[in-house]
């Protein structure tokens, strides 16, 4: 990009107060500076109101460089703008900051917890923070037999081997954004909004996306700063954020508490459940997560109360990172489950079968589909589960102690408006476009082959372009829901376009048709859901089962073996899709055993801010054996396509099925995540 | 990261003349051999030379081994040395502790002395956003105290620094009594490793016995019965490309069945490489059995002191001690 220059972020060491001086004389004087943009001399910005899909739907954004407020750690205090990259980072560290701190709230232990306004899940539907069917108290006092624990999961970050980075461009009024994003439409509509400016006038670009988890979910601020930092130098300019900074810059899986309490009879059939959760938010949104959805359809029971709530802290908002909601809350659920189990003396998958619903017993629909006896029966075979030991420590591998565990995993399915272009040129090849990213599942790949299955023509005369405003619109590359939603779009434009070219052509032969019209035509398609989820409750599931090897005196833990068997409806590319799934694997054991963002509460900062201190599973800590299966299931009620989303279940149990395993070696049971060796002596 | 002028002198003395003219604090001017910890302190701008000096070509990457013992050069690397058949059959816990740092990548680049020279991995130390790191900026304080101290020292810390000491390397080699060559504009001279790295006190800032210009030229183990026996034992919490919780490097003498002579140092619990003499003392004549070797390793404990966030680690370095012995104790 020609006369590129470079912005490099001042961020605040203080969680709250306010900002009484900046000195950028400096920073100003360095070598290759074009500007330093503070609250003191950066435009106004028109921060119009929006709360898109993936934003909390209440609160309000950050505001970049207008007043002189510190929310969070690593609040935008500064923007240097400079010819090279090294110039800009070198800069930002002479501009000198002063605060006016004030007490702020950096301790999660010391807020008072309040009731969610916000009410809305990530994918749209409401549901209120307290939920209760039948009378879980009484049934509980009744109960024969009971468990009532807390579950801790710490705040974890998405951590994607790619940094956050945008490459801003103005042409006049015309905006054009390269960046990193699970959803270019968002961020077009977003910066429109932060601008001022018609959507239309911004174009963003983001095929490729070297891994997210979720982090691309929303137009973080360093966005509006590239594309403030341009209009002012009237140049382009690019941010990148540094890995430290992915910790205060983008979202991440809130620090979360959560009590379940489980009663039942002798028999092991449920009682009651009692789940009540609460987690971070920011002082400025009040992010919420379908953290107790599972619990209220997952197994069955008459007597079940949610309840959700909320800490504010002077933090950064929380986002969505791989099966947001469902990963913490489903963890904390099966560990529960594992405990009953115990409690009973009854095989965990046992229990889980006494308590299989007939039906969603919240929102009194049947289920679309769901294959959990099969898939319990399918991993359980597949594990040798036949073969263990119900007491604890009686599993050995020489000084090592054997453990094997499971848990039900699952994640809704989701189907949300999506448009589609098809395109026949008439040399017999095809163009299909849509806005949709890949974010590594393999997008593009699937997505050509549904191109080239609705065509029925061969997958190399298929060209499927994406990640672009220019294309048709597509809702963000999110909650599992792409190859339904997109899948399902590209599926009828094509289709489309092929019964057209094959009328107009006259031939039962798409190439001849083509070669016989002799100029390209297209159909355009923007496919909307039915009202299937009116009628039914529509979920992935599966089960999970893990082998661990734990040294009784160290206390180091490693995974050995992982099987999943899930019932995620037609599987459109095997080998994608166990790729998800063995990473959602790996993506379990970083969640169980080692992820942890530690914040100091002194003060709000990350201790750890970096991949060094941060520690994510390695090539070493990956199991050799990661055993996946899907096991047939065929649901006409979720989409067109039949296809249920498996990048986020993946990850769902797994973290459950290594610490109920966990438990099994040892006869110990830790509820608080990671389970580092510290935790096991 | 602050700009920096890269100097490439042709010759050792040359590279000295630089680093000598800066003083001792504040240091203007470093040195850079592999890099893979230097570019890091760049980066998060811990460290803001204004000349960085290679001494690239510069210093010995030689593995020799003789009658005295093994001499490995300054700028041999972590791989080469870890893949060298003596070392690996002769001194077997230094190949271990090289094996167990760092990634293979980083093996490939990083040198003996850089290893032994790289900075904590203390989070205070490594994030300027942090005013109070008595280290980077004497007098500021210590953040680690009172904080997240979960990475930090047990042993040799002082109420102005908690610092635990990162290199695995220098833990094998404080085991088996290793000197370092240290040349200087002024000449040369040799120093007991486990005299080179400094306890923090009231100078945290001052990690080693270095004088302004002076660099590592070599090490130096001399040969001895416990060599061939040894082992390096890491516990942490992911398996490969992380630093210790805690850590022992384990060399014996046997007789038969039992201990003669026991060299044992910790890492990952000390603000420098940790030798535990009392522990050896203890194995003198001892037989391998469980609780005679618990009851030897509980003498490391010694002085140490729990922070809040690492206090585990006084339990944990007593059975990476007996775990250690046991291993190095099975070999042949």
């Amino acid at each position: 990009m020609p006369n590129l220059a470079h912005g490099s972020i001042v961020r605040s060491t203080i969680a709250s107060g306010r900002v009484t001086l900046i000195d950028s004389t400096a920073a100003e004087k360095a070598p290759g500076v074009i500007a330093v943009l503070t609250y003191r001399n950066a435009p106004k910005l028109a921060y119009r109101e929006r709360h898109g899909m993936t934003d909390p739907s209440l609160g309000e954004r950050l505001h970049v460089l207008q007043d002189d407020r510190v929310n969070h750690q690593g609040h935008p205090i500064a923007l240097v703008i400079a010819d090279t990259l090294e110039q800009a980072g070198y800069a930002a560290t002479l501009v000198r900051v002063t605060y006016a701190p004030d007490a702020g709230a950096t301790d999660i232990g010391k807020v008072a917890l309040i009731l969610p306004t916000q009410d809305q899940t990530d994918q749209g539907s409401t549901l209120p923070s307290d939920t209760q069917r039948g009378d879980p108290e009484r049934a509980l006092a009744s109960a024969e037999v009971k468990t009532d624990q807390t579950y801790v999961i710490p705040r974890e970050n998405h951590n994607p081997i790619e940094m956050h980075a945008t490459i801003a461009a103005w042409d006049g009024d015309r905006l054009t954004l390269w960046d990193k994003s699970q959803w270019v439409d968002g961020v077009a509509d977003e910066i429109a909004a932060v601008f001022g400016i018609a959507a239309g006038n911004v174009r963003v670009v983001s095929p490729f996306v070297g891994g997210a988890f979720g982090s691309g979910l929303r137009a973080w601020s360093h966005v509006t700063l590239a594309a403030l930092g341009a209009r002012v130098a009237g140049r382009p300019v690019k941010v990148m954020l540094s890995r430290r900074e992915m910790y205060y810059g983008t979202g991440y899986r809130p620090h979360t508490i959560q009590r379940v309490v489980l009663g039942a009879s002798r028999d092991g059939r449920l009682a009651a459940i009692i789940h009540n959760a609460y987690h971070e938010t920011s002082g400025y949104e009040e992010y919420t997560e379908a953290l107790l959805n599972a619990t209220r359809f997952l197994h069955s029971c008459s007597n079940v109360y949610t309840r959700d709530r909320l800490a504010r802290l002077n933090v950064h908002t929380p986002t969505w990172m791989r099966a947001p909601g469902e990963a913490s809350g489903v963890f904390a659920l099966e560990c529960a489950m594992d405990e009953l189990a115990v409690a009973l003396s009854l095989d965990p998958i046992e229990l889980r079968l006494r308590n299989e619903p007939e039906q969603d017993e919240f929102k009194k629909l049947p289920f679309s589909s769901r294959s959990t006896r099969e898939c319990y029966r399918v991993a359980a075979e597949r594990f040798g589960w036949s073969r263990r030991g119900p007491e604890p420590r009686s599993m050995r591998d020489g000084r090592l102690l054997i453990g094997w565990g499971m848990a039900t995993a699952t994640y809704p399915t989701n189907f949300a408006p999506a448009s589609a272009m098809a395109r026949l040129l008439p040399d017999g090849t095809a163009e299909v476009a849509s806005a949709t990213s890949d974010i590594g599942p393999g997008t593009w790949t699937s997505m050509t082959q549904v191109a080239a299955d609705a065509l029925g023509l061969p997958i190399e005369r298929v060209k499927f372009t994406l990640g672009d405003t220019r294309l048709p619109a597509t809702p963000p590359q999110g909650g599992s829901m792409t190859v339904a939603s997109v899948g399902s779009a590209v599926q009828a434009a094509c289709r489309k376009v092929r019964e057209d070219a094959l009328a107009r052509g006259g031939a039962n032969d798409l190439a001849e048709a083509m070669r016989r019209i002799g100029q390209p035509i297209e159909a355009a398609v923007d496919s909307k859901p039915g009202d299937a989820s009116q009628r039914f409750s529509m979920h992935a599931f599966g089960a999970v089962f893990a082998e661990v090897a734990v040294d009784p005196d160290l206390g180091q833990t490693r995974v050995r073996r992982i099987v999943g068997a899930y019932g995620a409806g037609r599987i459109i590319n095997p080998k994608t899709s166990r790729s998800q799934c063995i990473g959602g694997m790996i993506g379990g054991i970083g969640m169980a055993l080692m992820e942890h963002s530690v914040v100091d509460v002194r003060n709000g900062r990350v201790a750890n801010g970096n991949l060094a201190e941060y520690a994510v599973p390695v090539h070493a800590d990956a199991p050799p054996v990661m055993d996946v299966t899907f096991v047939d299931e065929n649901d006409p009620h979720v989409n067109p396509l039949g296809v249920k989303g498996l990048g986020e279940i993946a990850i769902v149990g797994v973290a459950s099925a290594i610490a109920n395993a966990i438990f099994h070696a040892t006869g110990k049971r830790i509820r608080e995540l990671p389970i580092t060796p510290d935790k096991l002596l | 990261m602050h700009p920096f002028t890269l100097e490439r002198p042709l010759d050792l003395a040359a590279a000295l003349a630089f680093r000598a003219q800066a003083g001792r604090t504040d240091a203007p001017v470093e040195y850079i051999a592999g890099g893979t910890d230097m570019v890091q302190l760049l980066q998060e701008d811990v460290r803001r030379p204004d000349r960085l000096v290679s001494l690239a070509g510069l210093l010995d990457d030689r593995i020799d081994f003789g009658p005295q013992g093994l001499r490995l050069g300054a700028a041999a690397t972590m791989a080469n040395v870890a893949a060298s058949t003596t070392v690996i059959e002769q001194f077997p816990v230094i190949s271990e502790a090289l094996l167990a740092s760092a990634s293979p990548q980083v093996r490939n680049q990083a040198t003996m002395g850089g290893n032994l020279l790289q900075r904590t991995r203390c989070p205070y130390f490594r994030d300027v956003g942090y005013a109070a790191c008595n280290k980077r900026a004497p007098g500021s304080g210590c953040a680690a105290i009172g904080g997240e101290n979960r990475w930090n020292a047990v042993l040799g810390t002082s109420d102005n620094c908690i610092a635990a000491n990162a290199s695995d390397l220098a833990v094998a080699l404080v085991a088996l009594d290793a000197s370092v060559d240290v040349r200087g504009p002024g000449g040369q001279r040799t120093v007991r490793l486990a005299d080179f790295h400094r306890l923090p006190g009231d100078t945290p800032n001052i990690e080693t016995v270095l004088e302004p210009g002076e660099v590592i030229a070599a090490i130096t183990i001399p040969a001895s019965p416990m060599a061939r026996r040894s082992h390096y034992l890491k516990v942490r919490d992911r398996a490969s490309f992380e630093f210790a919780l805690v850590s022992a490097a384990v060399a014996l003498d046997m007789n038969g069945p039992r201990i003669r002579e026991a060299r044992i140092a910790l890492g990952g619990v000390g603000t420098k490489p940790w030798r535990v003499p009392q522990v050896e003392a203890a194995l003198a004549g001892a037989n391998l059995d469980p609780a005679t070797l618990r009851r030897a390793a509980a003498l490391a404990t010694d002085g140490a002191q729990g922070r809040g966030g690492n206090d585990f680690k006084i339990e944990l370095m007593q059975r990476a001690i007996v775990r250690g012995v046991e291993t190095a104790g099975a070999r042949a």
